[in-house]
């Protein structure tokens, strides 16, 4: 951000790291960071864009989503998002439910971080967000625990593998 | 932070019902974690004695206890406590009781052969206190066996995480306060009784003016001939739904306020302090026993609450045992101090000290909540314990002023896209304690002292819209023009390494960027250690310099569970700094085992070095290099075998090194203790495939397809052994490029009828012109200029 300048539209995955090992937590993880700066950028295009990827990400039409106040440093107002789910013959169904399930957490980008990046926040401002990828993927294949993405075991491999030329588009969908 | 439904409507009147104030509670960012439902669970826990201690048959640790609960029945309970001996009361768990600690339901079960129904508890298993250490002993309570522990009729607790800016919100009052601006119900204003205050203080206080005074103000109260007793019946279950232990009336006094109102306290008996408290920086090594019967040794620059001889206890964080106050303490000290949140947390860190006050005085207290907890705290203690009271005695600053904000409500549109109201932003911003003076164009918000996280427009328009809902947000659709190109040209190299690896029969692997020095060192030989502070485990203790390591070590693994014919990829980085960006992204291969193990079709044969070496190939042409422009060589690293790996470097052996391929070398591989020990692997370096220039279709030269029939040559040459093929192929490419189309080797002979240090090479060569049939002549012309130009750059001979 320092080298350009607005408006920004970045989307960043990448491996991150933290002190935890469980079933649901692993010592490293893949973050997927976004960033929208631009002028009259509102909580309302972060809503829309965070709505059109889960729905785009689970293949499904209507998602429930909920919009949670939450605290991260870096954004105010901040907000964290939960989907709507529910459990049917022992499987987790995406999109409908009473149930909920946090996903990501995502804000509006604090204006101490505009200003360190030299970007006045007056004319500029806009969203961010961040969602564990692995959590995500596990959620979509129905996989318990986390750590097993990273054990490269052959069978766990060939189980829930893609075919080398599977590429995820839009036009044809993201899986099979 | 616990609360329970009662407890909040004695600062919360509402009708709404449970179900409703819980999804107020996580709509307003007070997020509900989880409800514990224990109605009669608690009831089950009784106290009970061990009649008999004996030691378990089959285990040197265990005890077969002899446990009556009142009744005839005796039962056997087996128990790994030390301290489980004949005679002890203690708390028994029937089978069927839910340990709080673990939420593990009880079961008769057999240990080691002896059949146990139930357990004795720790206080840790019912979330008493940390205290793991063996099982609860009571006293004076022979009486009460077979009665239930927890009297209280048990509530649920509703567990609510509160979010680090939310300081406010530690204490029941300040999330009732934030559930009345929701409109659920109206927040009480408790009015307080008037106390007597007729006594002398006694003890003077003061705080020493210093650098990094870490205490603000300390205010402290005297009373004086209390009886401190076990607590009355509500003040106890409160404090056991939150899952804390009572102790004394004086103590538990001081912990519901803090839960109650966020406003920490600590008790002295009065006594026990020489003369006077001083509040001052420790003494660099100055050692002080707390509360938790631990030692401490402390900095300079640690705030503590002393009198004349000596250290009382740790500002903020936790009370010493030398003026602890006990049953018989007659007078006491009631202290309620401000201390900054920096030099808490400090002092915290440092000697690894983690209590409730400590976690509320690290986010910011209401530094204006002297005062009332003083106030709640006299008026109770009088109340319970007796006693005669002194006015209060506050040193230091008191009444920091109040931020104020100038807001301008249609920032709110700017930033959130919906409007608001002036009037209510008022509404909203007034309940939560703001106060708002309406002016022409922004409205003047003073921030009430509880609420240190407020200070920017921003700030408010959190509150305002967490008020409000996020749910009244219209979304709006993103609109899909791109400006630039999605991913750069290292960004797609990345994702075409995966597909080109995967369709070669490759596996995908992402494992850790940490991993075992002890493999890593194998590979890495010479490149320094970059060790992880604070490693998840001691095999996972340092930052991976080579690709290999974590390759190998689940290829090993794989082997392990019986898996043989291996090849696994990953794509990752590896390390060369503990600095950001000193690390490259590596593609690395590894492969073992045979090729068409038991088949019917094709003779089985092992993996082998030319298999990786094409893969390496064959992956770098795809990523969009000219065969021509690989240069392929011997030259390798330790941790390959010397003889059987090689370098692919671009266009010359001194270009940009592309990748290293080979057999991983012998000694490593015995070192991990693999059971096929045929594993071969290759590392190419992204960082070094050039992005071309030129788009392909620009370098494409046009489509020339001869209609001439094409001829063969065979020429076998003589040549110095250690004379690379590679080379002497390209010298006969080079020969001539409008008429050899391909060549290629298809023997190499060492031994009888060739000199020693000579080998044959036994090279294909295929001729075709564009515009003619090779006549006999031209063929003979050509052949003769490859034999001159080869003899020429290298010697070499026909073998005849």
């Amino acid at each position: 951000m320092l080298s350009s300048k607005p408006p920004f539209k970045i989307i960043v995955p990448g491996r991150t790291y933290r002190c935890d090992s469980d079933q649901t937590h692993a010592p490293m993880f893949h973050q997927l960071e976004g960033l929208h700066i631009d002028k009259g950028i509102t909580m309302g295009h972060l809503k829309g864009c965070l709505d059109y990827f889960i729905k785009e990400f689970f293949e499904v039409k209507n998602v429930k989503m909920r919009f949670r106040p939450s605290h991260f440093p870096f954004t105010e107002p901040s907000a964290e998002v939960d989907i709507g789910y529910k459990v049917e013959k022992g499987k987790i169904v995406i999109g409908e439910g009473d149930k909920w399930l946090e996903i990501l957490g995502c804000g509006m980008v604090h204006p101490n971080v505009l200003k360190n990046v030299k970007i006045d926040p007056k004319k500029y401002q806009g969203f961010a967000f961040g969602i564990g990828i692995d959590r995500l993927a596990m959620l979509k294949y129905g996989i318990n625990d986390l750590r097993a993405f990273f054990e490269a075991d052959y069978r766990w491999l060939s189980h829930y593998g893609f075919d080398p030329l599977d590429v995820p588009t839009n036009y044809r969908g993201l899986s099979k | 932070m616990i609360i329970t439904i009662p407890w909040l409507k004695e600062h919360l009147k509402t009708t709404a019902k449970e179900s409703e104030i819980i999804n107020q509670l996580t709509n307003i960012g007070l997020e509900v974690e989880g409800l514990k439902e224990n109605p009669g669970e608690m009831g089950k826990f009784k106290i009970a004695k061990v009649l008999k201690a004996e030691k378990h048959p089959n285990a040197d640790k265990l005890k077969v206890c002899d446990v009556t609960i009142g009744g005839k029945e005796i039962l056997k309970v087996v128990c790994g406590a030390p301290n489980a001996r004949e005679g002890l009361i203690t708390i028994y768990a029937p089978p069927g009781a839910i340990i709080p600690k673990t939420n593990f339901k009880l079961k008769v079960a057999k240990i080691r052969g002896v059949e146990s129904k139930g357990m004795l508890c720790s206080e840790n298993e019912l979330n008493l206190s940390s205290e793991s250490e063996g099982i609860i002993e009571l006293k004076n309570k022979e009486k009460e066996i077979g009665k239930s522990y927890f009297k209280s009729k048990s509530q649920k607790a509703i567990d609510i995480s509160i979010t680090p800016n939310r300081a406010d919100c530690l204490g029941i009052k300040g999330i009732a306060r934030d559930l009345s601006s929701t409109g659920i119900g109206k927040l009480i204003q408790t009015k307080r009784k008037k106390i007597k205050q007729n006594i002398k203080h006694q003890i003077k206080t003061s705080i020493i003016k210093e650098k990094n005074q870490g205490c603000v103000s300390f205010g402290s109260c005297y009373i004086k001939n209390i009886t401190n007793k076990e607590s009355p019946e509500w003040l106890k279950n409160k404090l056991i739904t939150l899952g804390l232990k009572p102790i004394s009336a004086v103590v538990d006094i001081t912990n519901y306020i803090m839960f109650d109102l966020n406003r920490p306290l600590h008790a002295y008996d009065a006594d026990k302090i020489n003369k006077e408290i001083i509040v001052r920086n420790a003494k660099e090594g100055e050692i002080f026993e707390a509360l938790d019967n631990k030692k401490y040794k402390l900095k300079k620059d640690m705030c503590v609450i002393s009198d004349k001889s000596g250290v009382l206890g740790l500002g903020g964080i936790i009370g010493g045992t030398t003026t602890s106050t006990e049953l018989e303490t007659k007078n006491i000290l009631i202290e309620a101090a401000y201390f900054y949140p920096s030099s808490i947390r400090k002092t915290a860190r440092g000697l690894n000290i983690n209590t409730d006050a400590k976690y509320r005085f690290e986010r910011g207290i209401d530094p204006n909540s002297i005062k009332e907890g003083l106030e709640l705290a006299t008026e109770l203690i009088l109340k319970i314990c007796g006693g005669e009271a002194s006015k209060f005695q506050i040193t230091g600053k008191t009444n920091p002023k109040n931020r104020i904000i100038d807001f301008q409500v249609e920032k709110f549109e700017k930033l959130i896209g919906i409007s608001i109201t002036a009037n209510e932003v008022d509404k909203i911003l007034s309940s939560l304690g703001f106060k708002c003076k309406k002016s022409q164009k922004t409205i003047k918000v003073e921030v009430p002292s509880w609420r240190p996280d407020v200070s920017l427009d921003e700030d408010l328009i959190e509150e305002l819209i967490r008020i409000k809902g996020f749910n009244n947000i219209k979304l709006i659709e993103p609109s899909k023009n791109r400006i630039q190109e999605t991913l750069n040209f290292k960004q797609k190299l990345f994702h075409l390494s995966q597909r080109s690896l995967a369709s070669k029969g490759y596996m995908e692997i992402v494992t850790w960027s940490f991993t075992d020095s002890k493999i890593d060192k194998q590979f890495s030989k010479g490149e320094k250690e970059i060790p992880i502070f604070n490693p998840i485990s001691s095999d996972l203790d340092i930052l991976r310099r080579s690709i290999f390591s974590n390759l190998a070590i689940n290829l090993k693994k794989n082997q392990d569970r019986g898996y043989e014919d291996l090849s696994l990829f990953e794509i990752g980085p590896t390390f060369f700094g503990k600095n950001p960006g000193e690390q490259q992204i590596v593609l690395g291969g590894i492969k073992c085992g045979k090729i068409n193990r038991k088949s019917w079709l094709d003779k089985e044969r092992n993996v082998d070095v030319f298999d990786i070496k094409s893969d390496a190939i064959k992956t770098l042409i795809e990523l969009g290099i000219e065969e021509k422009n690989l240069f392929v060589s011997d030259n390798t690293k330790h941790s390959y075998h010397p003889g059987r790996s090689g370098s692919i470097t671009l266009k010359s052996e001194k270009g940009p090194h592309l990748a290293y391929f080979g057999e991983i070398h012998p000694a490593i591989i015995k070192n991990l203790d693999c059971k096929d020990k045929n594993i071969f692997g290759f590392e190419i370096f992204l960082k070094n495939i050039p992005e071309p220039n030129k788009k392909l279709r620009q370098s494409k030269k046009s489509f020339l397809a001869s209609d001439y029939q094409k001829s063969e040559r065979d020429f076998a040459f003589v040549i110095d052994k250690i004379f690379k093929i590679g080379v002497l192929e390209k010298i006969i490419r080079e020969v001539d490029d409008n008429l050899i189309q391909n060549v290629s080797t298809f023997d190499v002979y060492e031994g009888e009828n060739i000199p020693k240090d000579k080998k044959s090479v036994a090279i294909n060569v295929t001729l075709q012109a564009i515009d003619k049939t090779l006549t006999e002549n031209d063929l003979d012309e050509i052949s003769k200029k490859i034999i001159d130009i080869v003899n020429k750059k290298t010697g070499a001979t026909i073998r005849s």
